[in-house]
């Protein structure tokens, strides 16, 4: 059995231990609902978007777009998003798997994320490019960085197909790795035509010519967010448990240690009353 | 003065909704004026300001950074994938953004002209629209 002392100070590290994942776990939840709210507000933009390509197809096929072209899967490249600090679960694990179960001989990854340009650079992974530090302060500049990136390799033909693996924010309770792919675009059916006299300026090819790379910009934004709000819900998750652990183990430790306390007062007891005896 | 509604949205955020009387947009082949009933039309922006009146008839203005502008039946929106109203505009961080830009475009041996050209023109619109010069 353990002695007074060694247990004493057990329990008091694994108080502060306690302390710290606690606070990191108010912390991830604030964080949490500020990711949120950013999903939420990136809505409006997104439903704009589609709006605007809905009414350019009726003037012009979007597929004649360079961004649309199929070459065959020849080359790929996957765009992992992980995050850039740990203690939060599974959450790098699983979509770094994610990403290197799909990874061919040919094909090279851009990390987004430290975590993920750790995991592959540990493997035979050819990493094309890595972005990190991007979600200390999370800005739409930093998500067309990263398109702008990929959308080069593709344009320069020295890839052939670009997936997006991220995990996407289901609910705070599950996260869920996703492997989408971003380049060539792939076509969404346009439902009903405008009827409308539509006006377009300067022409409906310049307009879709802005129009295709924005959409590209904000399918990594999207990315970005999700697994954002991802991470803040998976270390928050992870935290919880570990202070429930530690609450769990400080019960165990606090009842050995009264045990113990109690045994050496006994013991003492009996040596005075030996004593009294003696002298008696 | 007839109104109608005007929404300015961002990847990031929506930052105008509600009436106007008129906005005026830099449109990428020349500026243009928008008011009540307007035909639908769906135009490009370049890097610009934009202005608009609000039916008191105060006027507002935002830096944008090129995007969208779609008016039909319903109002106006314009999608830009940055755009800052005048008084939120960060005049330090315009400046030495310019700066750098113009650096950029002196030095001969860049490869990326487009960008820093761009670069100059949405430091120098974001400067004129919170009137710093």
């Amino acid at each position: 059995m353990a002695n007074l002392r060694e247990l004493r100070t057990r329990v008091s590290s694994i108080k502060n231990i306690q302390r710290v994942t606690n606070a990191m776990q108010l912390v991830a939840a604030a964080r949490m609902r500020r990711a949120q709210e950013a999903i939420t507000s990136a809505r409006p933009y997104a439903q704009q978007l589609d709006r605007v390509l809905q009414q350019l197809s009726g003037s012009v096929d979007p597929s004649s777009h360079p961004l649309f072209l199929d070459r065959g899967d020849a080359r790929t490249v996957y765009v992992v998003v992980s995050s850039d600090r740990g203690l939060c679960g599974g959450f790098n694990t699983n979509v770094c798997r994610a990403g290197f179960g799909s990874v061919q001989a040919d094909d090279s990854v851009v990390t987004v994320g430290r975590k993920a340009r750790n995991f592959f650079g540990n493997r035979n992974v050819t990493v094309a490019n890595d972005h990190a530090d991007v979600f200390r302060e999370l800005s739409f500049a930093q998500a067309v960085t990263i398109a702008d990136d990929v959308k080069s390799r593709f344009l320069a033909g020295t890839v052939d197909r670009v997936f997006l693996v991220y995990n996407e924010f289901v609910s705070v309770a599950t996260q869920q790795p996703v492997v989408e792919q971003l380049l060539p675009i792939v076509p969404k059916e346009v439902e009903g035509s405008n009827s409308e006299e539509y006006l377009f300026e300067p022409s409906p090819e310049v307009l879709l010519d802005t129009l295709v790379p924005r959409h590209v910009n904000f399918q990594v934004w999207r990315a970005l967010l999700e697994s954002n709000a991802g991470e803040q819900a998976s270390r928050m998750r992870a935290m919880d448990n570990a202070t429930k652990n530690a609450g769990e183990l400080i019960e165990d430790l606090t009842r050995e240690m009264n045990k113990e306390r109690q045994a050496s007062i006994t013991l003492e007891l009996m040596d005075i009353i030996g004593g009294a005896e003696a002298v008696a | 003065m007839a109104t109608f509604q005007l929404d300015i949205v961002t990847p990031e955020k929506t930052i105008y909704s509600g009436d106007v009387e008129q906005v005026q947009a830099p449109g990428a082949d020349g500026g243009f004026g928008v008011l009540a009933r307007h035909q639908p039309m769906l135009a490009a922006l370049a890097i610009g300001q934009v202005v608009f009146t609000q039916a008191d008839g105060t006027n507002h203005k935002l830096a944008v950074s090129g995007g969208f502008a779609n008016v039909s039946g319903d109002g106006m929106t314009v999608l830009a994938e940055t755009a800052e109203m005048a008084q939120e505009i960060d005049i330090e961080r315009a400046r030495v953004a310019r700066d750098r830009a113009r650096s950029r475009l002196s030095d001969r041996g860049q490869v990326d002209m487009d960008r820093a050209q761009a670069a100059l023109s949405r430091a120098t619109w974001r400067l004129r629209t919170c009137g710093a010069e």
